[in-house]
Formats: structure tokens, C-alpha cells, sequence
């Protein structure tokens, strides 16, 4: 990119953006000095140190016997995990089915998954709601992991197949001449070339179960059951009063997305960006 | 004769071939778990909240109590639901003119790579990866009027602020949701926004400066015209999501006070939902589904006709 010269003008922007920077961060940096404070002190002193700094809260959030903490980021990463892998799995299947075989009725096939993209989640929750009642799907993991896994196929099959599309078909007629079943060339060929749309369909849908609420809070209702957005809210109406305290849970509830995110950003912003400009 | 009857490869032809029967048989195979999973828990209760929508059902029993187009009477004719709309519609223009240019302002910047240009994405995209649950309780901390922000900092110089319930007002709720929306999603457009422009190849820019064209004139004239497309799908995010807004506006109040933060989802999770009404709760997801497929289909239609 090209450089201009105007020291002013670059001095003006860096400000702006150091000071969005710090607002932007502001909130979740109260939250987790707020955790180390008593009560009265985040009344009287909302920016200063911890003084006296206090440990309890957060030891008490990650007490087994005082919180389920541990429980709840158990159960997330538990659908969240079944989520990617089945989700993964499937679209691979369909995707491949969808680019790679030639069959009658295949574009209509396609095409009926893509109406899918249209179909908002919250939309079909109530009689959802009916249908995993009639299932026994209720306060069960499946009964969340199912559905999430069904309403991510579409965006998932249409990045799979285009990318499945552009592997040459030479390598398949040397498959198939070496005596490779078309199961075998998937698993064995296809499936270790796609790394990268893989990648970005499992953090696609790591992101979205993660962080999901809406759906575990209808299906869920045992607190042995309850992901770590819903653990959340009811310990924060839980201690209403004890603000410190929700805080150390709220900032340990943001550690794993957080150290996920500084982690794997590049494949993060990536593959949130993929899914959205190639729809 | 022969050749006539090749010709005519019809449907059944496909069976009697073996390397075609083996080709359906397959892509049947890597099919059906798919398709079984996204006609079960899509497609078919899609399908079945229009169903819904026709009836008084409280989710037990049968459904016998058919009502035609009662319930979508009785949403529209409706002041809370009024409400809701209207706030997901307001989700959407403030969007429009506050939180799209902001963050295209800010992928104008970062995209030039200066020193820090990662860094400072990587700050303004971390409210995104946040649950909107932990994001929003965050915030009503923010908000609180005891220990919050304006307690400490902004009562010092607005004095009637001390104490004032900015969550707790119906017309001060939705503005200060609204900010904590920006807040988590302007990362999100900056970042399509700066991907966007990393697709506009560089030779059109230094063609400009070649041509003695200011940094401002570059911005206006060239790139922005260029990026149209990517503009438009953010914009489309957008509009969807907010006509989503759940999980944000439940953590913060549950849309009180008087229905102050209401919108379309939460008010079909507490009138449908909560109160188990569930023939009226289809009955908003059709009107959330009917105005969602319209956008789209706007969205498609504006963009079809810029392309041609």
C-alpha cells in the first residue's frame, strides 16, 4: 500500500483507533479485574486495582462443590465436539455424493439444500420443540446437537461440494484404476485434500454451537445439562447481588473462546469471512 | 432400431446399467443420513409451523381447534407485537446508518497495512467470538446503576445520572441494547469489509495515484464503488441477524420494561413459548419466516440487477 506523508493525519487516526481499542475492551477488562474486587470496592473504586486483591471469587467459581462451572463447560464442549464432528462428517458424504457422482436428480437435490440457507433456526423452534418432544429428544444432549447439526448442512454442503468440485478427475480415474472403491478415494483422497474448507465448516460450527442459547435453553432443563451461555445466566440471577462473584464467572466462562481465538485467528477470520463472501 | 433405442436413456436404463446402478446406490448411500437428518429437524417443522399457525394448540393433545387466519389477526392487531417489529426494523436502520459505516470507516484504515493494523483487528473483532448471553450480561453489569459505568464516571459531570437505570427505563432500553450490538458485531463487518477490499486487485490503486488522485477521492470514487457487493452482503447480514435478536435482548432485561426491548423472537418465546400457546407462537415464526424470505428475495433482486 502506498504511504502518505501527513504526520498529523496519522497521529489523529492512531488516536481514534487506541481509543476504540480501549472501549472495545473496556467492558470484559472490568469484568475480570471486577472478579478480583469485593463488592464495595466495585462500588466505590470501578477502575482502580484489586485492593485488597481477592482470589475467592474465582476460586469459588471454579469450586466443584459451590459452582457448575466445570459441568457446564463440560457440556458445551460435549455438543459442541458432536456438533463438528457430525457435522463434518455428513456434509463430506452429501458434499462429495453431490459433486462427485453423477445420478439422476442430483441439481434438484442440491438445490433443496440450499432452501435451507433461507430457513432462519428461530423459526422452526416451536414445532422443533414438538417433534423432539415426540422423540424423547427433550433435556438430552442430542435433542441440541441434532438440530444444529441440521440447520448448518446447507451452508456446509454448498462450501464442501464447490470445494470437492475443483479436485481434477484424473486423480480419480487413477484411484479407480488402482482398485479404490469410491468410499476409499473419499476417505483416503478426498477428505486429507479439503483440509481447508473442512477447517472452515468446523469453525463455523464450533462458533455457532458454542455460543448458542436460544435452542439449549428450550431443550435443556436439567442444570446437569445446562452449556456454558446458560450456566451464565442462571448464575448471574442466581447472585444478583454478588456482582464480583458473576464476574469471575463471566471472564472464566470467556477464557476458552478467548485463548481459541488467539490461537487459531487467521483460520478463524478466514473462515467467517469464506462462509459469508462465497454465499 | 438400435440406435433409437439408445437414444432413449431413460430413468429405468439407469437401473439395468451396472456402473449406474452402482453410482446411485452410492451417492443414495452418502445420502440418506444427510437428508433424513435435514428433512427431520428443518425442512419438516418448517413445514409444520405454518401447520401450527392454524390452530389454538397448547402443545398437548391433538389439534382440532382450527382457527384459519385468527392468530395472524391477532399479531397484528396486537400493540406489543407493534412494538417488537418496530424494534426489529429499528435494529435494522440504525444498523444501516451507524453501525455498517462505522465499521467500513474502520476497514477503510485497518486494510492499509500500517504498524499495529493486526492488532487492532484482532481487538475489534474479539466482542464477535463472545456469546451475545456473556456479552450481554457483561454489559447490564456495565449498565448497573450502583456500580456501573455512569455511577462512577459520567455522574461526576451529569449529575442526574447517579443512580439512573439505563435497562431499567423503557425508552432508555433498547438504545443502550443497541450499543452493545454495535459494539459485538461492527468487528464482524469490518473484517468481510476488509476482505472485500483485499479482492479489489492493487494495480487499480496505483493506477489512481498515478493519475494524481488524493486519498480521499480513492476512497469515494474507486474503492467504495468497487465494493458495492460486499456492502451489500453485510448490509444483508445484517437485516437477518436483527430480525434473529434473541439471545442479546434476553440476557439484558428480557426485553422489559413494557416491552421497552421487545422484538419478534422474543416476543414469540414468551407469547408461544412461555405461555404455551403454541398454534400462536407458529403463527409469528410464519410472520419471522415471511419477512426474512422476503429480504432475501429483495436482497437477490437488487444484487441480480447490479450485476447485469
Amino acid at each position: 500500500m502506498i504511504v502518505d506523508g501527513n504526520k498529523t493525519a496519522k497521529s489523529i487516526q492512531y488516536t481514534l483507533l487506541i481509543a476504540l481499542a480501549v472501549l472495545t475492551l473496556l467492558p470484559m477488562l472490568l469484568a475480570l479485574v471486577g472478579g478480583f474486587k469485593n463488592l464495595a470496592q466495585l462500588r466505590l473504586d470501578l477502575f482502580g486495582w484489586p485492593d485488597p486483591f481477592l482470589w475467592e471469587n474465582y476460586v469459588d467459581v471454579l469450586h466443584p462443590k459451590r459452582s457448575r462451572f466445570f459441568l457446564s463447560l463440560f457440556n458445551s464442549m460435549l455438543i459442541m465436539s458432536t456438533t463438528v464432528m457430525l457435522g463434518v462428517i455428513l456434509s463430506s458424504f452429501a458434499g462429495f455424493a453431490l459433486s462427485r457422482i453423477k445420478f439422476p436428480g442430483r441439481e434438484l437435490i442440491f438445490n433443496f439444500f440450499l432452501v435451507g440457507l433461507l430457513f432462519p433456526p428461530a423459526v422452526a423452534i416451536l414445532p422443533l420443540y414438538v417433534q423432539l418432544k415426540s422423540m424423547y429428544l427433550l433435556d438430552n444432549y442430542f435433542g441440541v446437537i441434532l438440530p444444529q447439526v441440521a440447520f448448518a448442512l446447507p451452508m456446509q454442503i454448498m462450501l464442501v461440494r464447490s470445494f470437492f468440485k475443483q479436485i481434477p478427475m484424473e486423480l480419480e480415474e487413477s484411484a479407480t484404476i488402482d482398485g479404490c472403491t469410491q468410499l476409499q478415494f473419499l476417505v483416503r483422497i478426498v477428505i486429507p485434500l479439503s483440509k481447508p474448507v473442512l477447517t472452515t465448516i468446523a469453525i463455523l460450527a464450533m462458533v455457532g454451537s458454542w455460543n448458542s442459547y436460544f435452542l439449549p435453553l428450550l431443550i435443556l432443563n436439567s442444570e446437569k445439562y445446562f452449556t456454558l451461555p446458560m450456566g451464565v445466566m442462571s448464575f448471574a440471577s442466581q447472585y444478583v447481588y454478588n456482582w464480583p462473584l458473576v464476574l469471575a464467572y463471566i471472564t472464566l466462562a470467556m477464557v476458552p473462546a478467548v485463548i481459541f481465538y488467539m490461537l487459531a485467528q487467521k483460520y478463524i477470520i478466514e473462515g467467517l469471512t469464506s462462509g459469508a463472501v462465497k454465499q | 432400431m438400435g440406435l433409437q433405442h439408445k437414444k432413449k436413456f431413460g430413468l429405468m436404463d439407469y437401473f439395468r446399467s451396472p456402473i449406474q446402478r452402482n453410482a446411485i446406490l452410492t451417492a443414495f448411500a452418502f445420502l440418506a443420513i444427510p437428508m433424513l437428518v435435514y428433512l427431520i429437524f428443518v425442512v419438516f417443522p418448517i413445514f409444520q409451523a405454518a401447520y401450527f399457525s392454524l390452530y389454538k394448540w397448547n402443545g398437548l393433545g391433538s389439534l382440532t381447534d382450527f382457527r384459519g387466519i385468527d392468530n395472524f389477526t391477532k399479531i397484528f392487531t396486537d400493540p406489543i407485537f407493534g412494538k417488537a417489529i418496530i424494534n426489529n426494523f429499528k435494529i435494522v436502520f440504525l444498523s444501516l446508518i451507524f453501525q455498517i459505516p462505522l465499521s467500513l470507516m474502520i476497514a477503510l484504515v485497518i486494510a492499509r497495512r500500517f504498524k499495529g493494523a493486526v492488532i487492532f483487528r484482532t481487538i475489534f473483532f474479539l466482542p464477535y467470538i463472545l456469546s451475545e448471553v456473556i456479552a450481554g450480561t457483561i454489559w447490564s453489569f456495565v449498565y448497573n446503576p450502583q456500580i456501573g459505568i455512569q455511577n462512577t464516571v459520567l455522574a461526576d459531570w451529569i449529575p442526574w445520572l447517579a443512580n439512573f437505570q439505563f435497562l431499567g427505563h423503557q425508552d432508555t432500553v433498547f438504545a443502550s441494547i443497541f450499543v452493545v450490538l454495535i459494539w459485538k458485531y461492527f468487528g464482524l463487518h469490518m473484517v468481510i469489509l476488509i476482505a472485500g477490499m483485499q479482492s479489489i486487485p492493487v494495480e487499480v490503486e496505483e493506477a489512481a495515484y498515478i493519475d494524481g488522485v488524493n486519498k480521499w477521492q480513492l476512497n469515494w470514487h474507486i474503492i467504495l464503488p468497487l465494493l458495492k457487493p460486499t456492502i451489500l452482503l453485510s448490509i444483508f447480514f445484517s437485516i437477518v441477524g436483527s430480525f434473529q435478536t434473541f439471545d442479546i435482548i434476553w440476557a439484558m432485561g428480557r426485553g422489559d420494561p413494557v416491552n421497552g426491548a421487545e422484538t419478534m423472537v422474543t416476543y414469540m418465546y414468551k407469547y408461544g413459548f412461555q405461555r404455551f400457546q403454541l398454534g400462536f407462537g407458529s403463527a409469528v415464526a410464519v410472520v419471522i419466516f415471511m419477512i426474512t424470505i422476503g429480504v432475501s428475495l429483495l436482497y437477490q433482486k437488487f444484487t441480480a440487477e447490479k450485476e447485469s
